[in-house]
């Protein structure tokens, strides 16, 4: 793209990655307790949340994203990280009963929140419903953005039963249809770059009760 | 993103107080764009309020017809009120146009109307930005401009606000209500909220240092048919290349803004007087004064198209 890109090999790149996780690596608890004692400490705030029926305690640096918090203080790894801004869905979460982009959020806001992961929903002995029908359906390849897509699924369904209107709502003045149209306009702020979609809509048809649609243009 | 200290607000009185008072302080409420931008660090607050404990979640009604929005009402409960749905549809339908399902669970009304242009200039840091690093310069002004302002626009900016709920309030002639850090009140019409860029695109709103909008009222219902049409590359989780909010009664009169055009939702009243004659009308006088350029000039077709449509739809 520029000139001095062409200078750089791969391997210079690679290189240079692997000395700057380093780096970072050397910066872990010891770096940050020095930090702390000097003037510039980066602030840390106390929070509690409950997450997925257990009660947690952290002390966090204030700039702590609640996708953070999950993976790498309370090691929830489930939940993904995508794009970290939003745009890809892949760290969808439940908080209080509403699925958010938990990338976006900052753990301290969430004091005395109810937190549910992708671990919350079901476990391997004894799977949610939504995680069966994804696995009956296939409705994932590499599986990077699935417990995203299956927190904002179980959502969406939910959504629908309270009656939550969306863009394909034909008439907001009634209840919105439990349908695969008004199910995939919903689950546009999760993206599949393997492209299971139509498998992701089918399990979602199948744990709503209802026949799945073919794509409409 | 740089380190900042973190409150919880007791009041709203006292979050304005704090927030003047502070240097490099922010309110934080839903907090999707401020920390998309704080990652960035195209937005460094070295202190954040956090004012989502302040309550102002409420939709109540006003005496005499109206709707009072509270700040903090998000959007999926805002487009899901029932009494938004019957009389003032055309905010549920943009409410619903705008951003995912995660996305809306989490964005409050405030912050909605205080969100952050997406022009991709603004959001590359290796760029020049008036509006990010005021005198900086315009890397828009010659750039790529497909999704930018085609009207409004100054020779230091030429970024478009975002909001699809802005553009349905303008129409709906909605008023911001706000408290300021001495503790008295007032209420900006939507009409003046939003700045245009001037020479000064960084500043984007009427708020003064430490302001914090409460909530939004909505005057009594106007009847009317309500549309909101969204024109986008995707057809759902896309900004508006051009949409058109309109409430149009029976006898073809009515309001019509647009969204996706200007540094503001864009209304002009004498357009809406022209609506009965159709759109080219409406079109020409809306969008009098156009600075388009090579790559955005499709938009002002596109709008007078969408505006047909839109008529034409509320005649069916």
């Amino acid at each position: 793209m520029t000139e001095g890109c062409g200078a750089i090999s791969r391997r210079d790149v690679l290189k240079t990655s692997a000395a700057g996780a380093a780096i970072a690596g050397s910066l872990g608890p010891g770096g940050m307790a020095m930090a702390q004692a000097g003037a510039n400490a980066p602030p840390h705030m106390p929070v509690r949340m409950e997450v997925n029926g257990k009660p947690v305690s952290l002390d966090l640096d204030t700039r702590t994203t609640l996708l953070d918090a999950l993976r790498e203080h309370l090691k929830f790894t489930g939940t993904k990280k995508g794009c970290d801004h939003g745009q890809c869905g892949a760290c969808t979460v439940i908080v209080n009963g509403r699925r958010i982009n938990s990338c976006l959020t900052l753990a301290v806001m969430h004091e005395g929140d109810t937190v549910t992961t992708i671990e919350g929903l079901g476990t391997p002995d004894n799977l949610h419903p939504m995680q069966a029908a994804f696995v009956a359906h296939d409705g994932y390849q590499c599986g990077y953005c699935t417990p995203g897509q299956i927190c904002s699924a179980v959502s969406v369904l939910e959504e629908i039963r309270a009656g939550i209107p969306s863009h394909v709502t034909q008439d907001i003045g009634k209840a919105p249809a439990m349908t695969t149209t008004e199910m995939r306009e919903r689950m546009s702020g999760n993206i599949c770059r393997c492209g299971a979609y139509s498998n992701i809509a089918e399990a979602m048809a199948d744990v709503a009760g209802v026949k799945a649609e073919g794509v409409k243009a | 993103m740089r380190p900042f200290t973190y409150e919880r607000a007791a009041s709203a009185r006292d979050a304005a107080a704090k927030a003047a008072a502070t240097p490099g302080a922010r309110f934080i409420a839903g907090g999707t764009n401020l920390l998309d931008l704080m990652k960035l660090e195209i937005e460094t607050p070295t202190h954040l309020i956090d004012v989502n404990g302040l309550g102002m979640d409420k939709i109540e009604p006003i005496d005499g017809g109206g709707l009072r929005i509270g700040a903090l009402v998000r959007n999926t409960d805002l487009a899901a009120d029932a009494r938004v749905r019957k009389s003032y549809g055309v905010l549920t339908r943009a409410l619903v146009a705008g951003a995912s399902g995660q996305l809306r669970n989490k964005a409050t009304t405030a912050g909605n109307l205080l969100q952050r242009t997406r022009c991709p200039y603004f959001y590359d840091v290796n760029m020049p930005c008036n509006k990010r690093k005021p005198g900086s310069g315009c890397a828009a002004i010659g750039g790529f401009s497909r999704q930018l302002a085609v009207i409004g626009t100054s020779d230091a900016c030429i970024a478009t606000h975002p909001s699809d709920m802005a553009v349905a309030m303008r129409v709906l002639d909605a008023s911001v209500e706000t408290i300021r850090p001495d503790g008295t009140t007032r209420a900006i019409p939507i009409a003046d909220f939003h700045l245009l860029p001037g020479s000064t695109p960084q500043k984007e709103t009427a708020l003064d240092k430490g302001e914090m909008i409460i909530s939004v009222a909505l005057p009594k219902p106007r009847g009317g048919t309500h549309i909101y049409r969204k024109v986008r590359d995707r057809a759902s989780y896309a900004f508006a290349l051009v949409s058109v909010a309109a409430v149009i009664n029976r006898d073809g009169t009515g309001a019509v803004a647009l969204g996706g055009m200007a540094h503001k939702p864009w209304r002009v009243e004498e357009a809406d007087a022209l609506l009965p004659k159709g759109s080219k009308a409406v079109a020409e006088r809306l969008l009098a004064g156009a600075t388009p350029r090579e790559d955005n000039a499709f938009k002002l077709t596109l709008a007078q198209r969408t505006i047909a449509s839109v008529i034409a739809e509320a005649k069916a």
